[in-house]
């Protein structure tokens, strides 16, 4: 999660950004694309811009409709209402063998009557490619995705792994305009999962392809993408790089599916500057909060705080703009950090986090110890979606 | 090793002694004797009240005469290799019709599998003599399809279908369509449909994706349906005496004239062990193709 936002920055440092350059025309345009099963909804008037060379991922829960949008762009499905838009060509009539659009299944989909080898030079065979050149490609491929020994294996005689990657070198073989990535890594444990997220970034640096990946899993989002788009139900909530994704949530719904968070619900006052005031329990001060939009008076918001902004102390810490004493009711210890869940005086239960850099004798607090929590007016986001 | 392991195993072998060594022992033995107007038609009949020696008198009489006779008489080969012939057009002419059959019904929406399944073996539930007779109602000179053609004015003649080989054909392509059907069925059915959009993904047309996919990976069903096939299909009498005509020459026939109309038992043994030494070739290979397949299940 948090070497995902780290890893972003280094990206933004590159300056990588070509949604934030007008002139730069976008790869793939969703234009208000509506698509229906029978009276079913399952992309709702979409509209969403993917640039070359993009990491592109696509986060939602499961049925919230990634896959329609994936199989939509690779031809397999049309959409009911709007246009897709692949360099700026509508590709409603674009049968899928036509398109330059490669699709990594789900399932793999390999041929299980054809080697890892003829498995990769299956799309090639089917251009005007010469022999020696198709040959030289597969080569290219088996050592790209280093599964050379392998060559002359059925999919059925190598592991899981191994699959996934012969999968991938098949449709990068083609060298596609556009690579689309239907959960690659559903199927693989956690460490090899990583493993394979660097490596599809590393190959997706080297090839220049752009990607579209689906996944459900937010870490693997966080990891891999240069932009997140979170769906819910047909629709796009969301669609910004991982970190501001993190930091900047547009709703309560992004805020709580990205990561960990903490929501208060209140009411806010006038805007006073910069700050509002957010009312949010009886005998409690208000939370001093930054929106960046302004806010009436008296709108129904929510607060949404990261753990790691808030501030745990023993004692009450001065100049703070919020801070509110509690009592420890549990303690989450994951080695590098912990977790405190804070009960505060009306019962509301706040985590903070805590990096365990300090002497162990000072580090920890203990079940049921008073201990304040506190964050500047900054650190947290006011929703009003 | 346990007794209930030794008694579940030794099941199926005491079924096969029973069914196929002993009746085949007994056919071997008759095609090593020598014809003779009598009950049973064929002599040394074996008769253990002759003590050791009528054993071995026995033994001595038995001889491969009749063997020697099938090759002598060209009557035999050319019977063989016809059915060979029949059996082999037979069984592709099945393939193809069975091929799309099986293709639409692994297509259908599921809920109208069982029901398509169904329909297949429906003709299983009247009799096999009764289809095959009825099929002369419809091939004969008079018959319904000629009544249909000439009512069209497709044909201004009747065509002679009955008693051609045309006739057997469509007999053996009616009869052995469901076996087919069922192991073609099996394996398209279980084909993963994501490998044809992978397949169309990679730049194949539907009809290229059915040749590269759909094709080899039925393989097996096509396999398995020829040999259920062609291995009845060579030996069959009824289809060829009931449709075929007197020129169509076919094994099982000749088995039949020898065993009924000559009475030549010994002879008639002879073919059927012959014949059966042919098959084992064949039964040999589809049992490998089955083992292969399973292993590759696995
Ligand atoms: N061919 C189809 N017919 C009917 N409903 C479908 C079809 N394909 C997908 N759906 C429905 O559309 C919704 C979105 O599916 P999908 O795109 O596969 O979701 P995801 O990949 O996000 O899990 C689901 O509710 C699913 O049931
Ligand atoms: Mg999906």
């Amino acid at each position: 999660m948090l070497s995902g936002v780290a890893m972003d920055t280094a990206a933004q440092g590159r300056v990588f950004a070509p949604w934030n350059d007008p002139d730069e025309e976008p790869l793939i345009q969703f234009r208000s694309v509506t698509k229906r099963f029978g009276s079913f909804t399952a992309i709702d008037n979409l509209t969403l811009d993917i640039y070359a060379r993009e990491f592109f991922a696509l986060l939602g829960p499961s049925g919230c409709g990634k896959t329609t949008l994936m199989r939509m762009l690779a031809g397999f499905e049309t959409a009911t209402e709007g246009t897709i838009l692949l360099e700026g060509e509508d590709i409603a009539g674009v049968p899928p063998n036509k398109r330059a659009v490669n699709m990594m299944f789900q399932s793999y989909a390999l041929f299980p009557h054809l080697s890892v080898y003829d498995n990769i030079a299956f799309g090639l065979k089917r251009s005007s490619m010469s022999k020696p050149d198709i040959a030289a490609r597969v080569d290219e491929m088996l050592r790209l995705t280093r599964l050379e020994r392998f060559a002359r294996r059925k999919p059925h005689q190598i592991s899981g792994g191994q699959r996934q990657r012969v999968a991938l070198a098949r449709s990068l073989a083609k060298a596609p305009k556009l690579l689309l990535l239907d959960e690659p890594l559903g199927a693989l444990d956690k460490k090899l999962r990583q493993d394979t997220q660097f490596e599809l970034m590393d190959i997706q640096e080297r090839t220049g392809t752009t990607f579209v990946i689906v996944t459900h899993d937010q870490e693997e989002a966080m990891t891999v993408a240069s932009r997140v788009a979170v769906m819910d139900d047909g629709r796009i909530v969301q669609v910004a790089t991982p970190a501001e994704i993190y930091e900047t949530p547009n709703s309560v719904y992004v805020a709580d599916f990205i990561g960990d968070v903490n929501i208060i619900e209140g009411n806010a006052s006038r805007q006073q500057g910069e700050t509002i005031r957010i009312h949010w329990a009886e005998g409690q001060e208000p939370i001093v909060g930054t929106p960046s939009a302004p806010i009436a008076e008296g709108t129904r918001v929510h607060f949404a705080i990261r753990p790691e902004k808030v501030t745990i102390t023993a004692q009450k810490p001065a100049g703070r703009a919020n801070a509110f004493a509690g009592k420890v009711h549990d303690i989450a210890y994951l080695g590098n950090i912990s977790t405190y869940h804070v009960k505060l005086a009306n019962g509301q239960i706040l985590k903070a986090q805590a990096a365990n850099n300090q002497r162990i004798d000072r580090r920890s607090f203990n079940w049921e110890d008073p201990v304040w929590l506190s964050w500047t007016d900054t650190a947290g986001v006011v929703l009003t979606g | 090793m346990n007794i209930r392991r030794l008694v579940l195993i030794a099941v199926p072998y005491l079924w096969l002694v029973a069914l196929f060594l002993i009746p085949f022992v007994i056919v071997v033995k008759i095609s090593l004797s020598d014809t003779a107007l009598a009950i049973p038609p064929y002599v040394p009949t074996f008769d253990l009240s002759g003590g050791w020696d009528g054993v071995k008198s026995y033994f001595s009489q038995l001889d491969f005469d009749n063997f020697t006779f099938l090759t002598e008489d060209d009557l035999y080969w050319r019977a063989y290799l016809s059915s060979l012939k029949i059996a082999v057009i037979a069984t592709v002419a099945t393939l193809l019709a069975a091929y799309p059959i099986a293709y639409g019904m692994a297509r259908a929406a599921p809920e109208w599998r069982p029901t398509l399944m169904m329909l297949v073996i429906l003709p299983f539930w009247t009799s096999f003599l009764i289809r095959v007779y009825s099929w002369i109602g419809i091939l004969s000179q008079e018959g319904y399809l000629n009544q249909l053609l000439l009512g069209l004015g497709l044909i201004d003649q009747p065509l002679k279908i009955l008693n051609t080989n045309l006739a057997v054909y469509i007999g053996i392509v009616y009869t052995y369509l469901p076996f087919m059907i069922l192991p073609i069925y099996a394996t398209l059915e279980k084909l993963d449909q994501s490998l044809l959009e992978a397949a169309e993904d990679l730049g194949c047309s539907r009809l290229s994706a059915f040749w590269l996919v759909t094709l080899p990976l039925s393989r097996p069903g096509i396999v398995a349906g020829c040999f259920l096939v062609f291995i009845p299909a060579i030996g069959e009498f009824v289809i060829p005496s009931l449709l075929g005509g007197s020129r169509t020459l076919m094994i099982g026939k000749v088995l039949w004239e020898e065993f009924f109309s000559n009475r030549d038992w010994p002879v008639a043994s002879a073919v059927a062990v012959v014949l059966l030494l042919l098959l084992i070739v064949p039964i040999m290979l589809f049992q490998r193709n089955q083992q292969k397949q399973q292993e590759a299940e696995l």
